[in-house]
């Protein structure tokens, strides 16, 4: 039976709530503050590093993001940490709080449907997010004119500025995921438990359990199909998927990210970057990997949301 | 009544193999205030969010303004307010900043908001506090601003889910008092609550509600004369020779019973305060007290189950 009515009604209202919600809470302040403080700290490190070793690199600017100096991790190894932390900081009591504030019944007694709440939610989740990325972004870049001196290329940029675009949808997994424990668990600590564990599962664990489960479960006489087995259940985690794309992008020297064959290397140049579109194509199937897994989290959510009571 | 505004035809509400709400039918008249009425999980709140498209409906049909709840719920939720039991707000907003969020999502003009805010505030009393922060609310300023949602609203219909429930005294007068005003205003209004008492002075029908069917349903007056056999209930202290036989003998009276020595009960059709007091004095007797019992929805309902009760009893031990 269909309903009458868009689903999008009243979107708009929630989205401009949650974000004024999101932007006015001490929560967000705290995040904000703990992603620029450590984003500094490692970017300090990596220009002192690059000023040290001032070699003739075309790509000067993206060192920015991914040098790192001991003890300090590369600026993107930090973004990926703190990002998913920032995703469910944001999401994981998204649900929850309106049945625990009793307010989900008077909402949904409005004139909107289920979905402009979710779909309200989930997006102002995403602008936070987008806002706080290009506020950093913009900061490294800043940074990075000032104390380098060097103004960066076009193509630099314009890694970058794909960088922090894929950097967004990244984010998008982990805000949809935590919605999801949102929905799921009606108290809000659960969920935010679940969704970090999920996360330091997928982050910490899974990469160091593929080999072994690869190793167990193919034929071990063929080492090139275990050691690609172990790269398709690694590349199950979102974060490993993050990393390779940042590593294609960011690195232009990248050919490829599984392993190579002797047959592959026959006339490289080896160490010679590659240009934007061919990287791009190198990082294409993470990059629609990470958007669909998003795109999968968030309707699984949906579906379940759905089907809730709206009884508290 | 002129027309009805709800029509529910055998709702049914089925969670797997539990069945909540079980083909119930009821309607009710514009303007009208109808009680559902009813134990804690007696199926009160199942049946008002099927009303509201809020839940899915298992069977049966629900018409509220003579639209469907299942297919057309934004035209429904936008004619009908609704008053959630235990209602809550954002803490971390203002009186005011609540109602304009529900403002904006009803699509209202920002001035004609505005000033629906400031007037729906001002008939529930809020409007002093209408940029306080709401985390500083009592229950029953609530339970108010909940209504002023619902005046703000401008609803033909309002649904309140047990609005007197966790208030004090005073509170309750308060808001059975707003109530009132509604349906002075023509606003239909539809309560449930599990306080009997409470609520039977302003309902005009009532549903009493059990084990998700409709138990009993009309006015209170109809349903007292159906259950305890009569409409009145006078007590009266007297003392006298033969006065149970006299009193009995007053037209009307339906039994006399001596509930204690002195203490007589009386089930009549009608109001017979001044015949029994009559009676008494003619036979030379003293009349200590006298007093009549509207009948209760208190007593009603008890009335009801016990004798459901002892009808099942019976049948188990035949």
């Amino acid at each position: 039976m269909r309903r009458e009515g868009s689903p999008w009604l009243g979107t708009k209202v929630i989205i401009y709530k949650e974000l004024c919600d999101h932007m006015s809470s001490a929560r967000m302040r705290v995040l904000e503050i703990l992603v620029v403080l450590t984003a500094l700290a490692s970017l300090y490190a990596a220009i002192q590093q690059i000023k040290n070793v001032t070699a003739e690199d075309p790509f000067l600017f993206l060192r920015l993001f991914t040098t790192s100096q001991d003890p300090m991790p590369s600026f993107v190894s930090f973004l990926g940490f703190l990002v998913p932390l920032m995703a469910i900081g944001l999401g994981f009591d998204a649900v929850n709080s309106e049945y625990n504030r009793r307010t989900m019944s008077r909402i949904l007694a409005q004139p909107i449907y289920r979905d402009a709440l979710l779909f309200g939610k989930f997006i102002a989740g995403l602008l936070t997010l987008s806002i706080s990325l290009l506020a950093l972004w913009l900061l490294v870049i800043g940074l990075g004119l000032l104390m380098l001196g060097v103004p960066p290329g076009g193509e630099e940029i314009a890694r970058s500025l794909l960088f922090f675009v894929v950097t967004i949808f990244y984010a998008g997994v982990w805000l949809a995921l935590a919605m999801l424990c949102s929905i799921i668990f009606r108290s809000a600590a659960t969920a935010a438990l679940v969704t970090l564990g999920l996360w330091l599962f997928t982050t910490v664990i899974w990469p160091a359990l593929a080999p072994a489960i690869a190793q167990a479960f193919l034929p071990p006489d063929d080492p090139a199909t275990v050691v690609i087995g172990a790269q398709m259940l690694a590349r199950l985690s979102p974060s490993t998927l993050f990393g390779e794309i940042v590593l294609a992008l960011l690195n232009p020297a990248t050919r490829t990210l599984g392993p190579i064959y002797l047959s592959q290397l026959q006339g490289a140049v080896m160490g010679a970057p590659l240009p934007l579109s061919e990287s791009m194509l190198i990082a294409w199937p993470q990059i629609v990997g990470l958007i669909a897994s998003t795109i999968l989290i968030f309707v699984i959510g949906y579906v379940v949301f759905q089907r809730q009571e709206v009884r508290a | 009544m002129s027309e009805d505004v709800i029509v529910a035809q055998g709702l049914t509400k089925r969670y797997g193999p539990a069945t909540v709400v079980n083909g119930i039918s009821f309607s009710v008249g514009k303007g009208e205030i109808f009680g559902l009425l009813g134990p804690n999980g007696a199926g009160k709140t199942t049946t008002i969010l099927m009303l509201l498209g809020l839940s899915e409906i298992s069977a049966g049909q629900a018409r509220v303004l003579g639209h469907d709840p299942v297919r057309d719920p934004l035209t429904v939720k936008r004619r009908v307010g609704y008053l959630p039991d235990a209602v809550g707000f954002y803490d971390n907003l203002s009186a005011a900043e609540n109602l304009r969020f529900t403002g904006r999502l009803m699509d209202l003009e920002h001035s004609d908001r505005e000033q629906r805010i400031a007037a729906a505030l001002e008939r529930v009393g809020l409007q002093h506090v209408a940029e306080k922060r709401v985390a500083t609310f009592s229950r029953g300023m609530r339970q108010r601003l909940g209504l002023a949602e619902i005046l703000m609203k401008k609803s033909d219909i309002a649904i309140l889910d047990e609005p007197t429930s966790g208030l004090d005294p005073q509170a309750t007068i308060e808001l059975l008092e707003i109530i009132r005003n509604l349906k002075q205003e023509g606003v239909t209004v539809l309560l449930s609550s599990h306080l009997l008492d409470r609520v039977q002075s302003i309902c005009d029908r009532v549903a009493l509600f059990h084990d998700g069917h409709i138990a009993l349903m009309g006015t209170v007056e109809e349903l007292g004369r159906q259950i305890l056999g009569a409409g009145f209930a006078v007590v009266a202290d007297a003392k006298g020779d033969g006065i149970a036989a006299k009193l009995h003998a007053i037209p009307d009276v339906l039994s006399v019973e001596e509930v204690k020595p002195g203490r007589y009960r009386l089930l009549a059709d009608r109001d017979v305060l001044a015949d029994v007091a009559a009676t008494v004095a003619s036979s030379g007797g003293r009349l200590t007290h006298l007093s009549i019992d509207a009948p209760s929805l208190e007593s009603i309902y008890a009335n009801y189950f016990q004798r459901k009760a002892q009808d099942g009893e019976g049948r188990h031990a035949a």
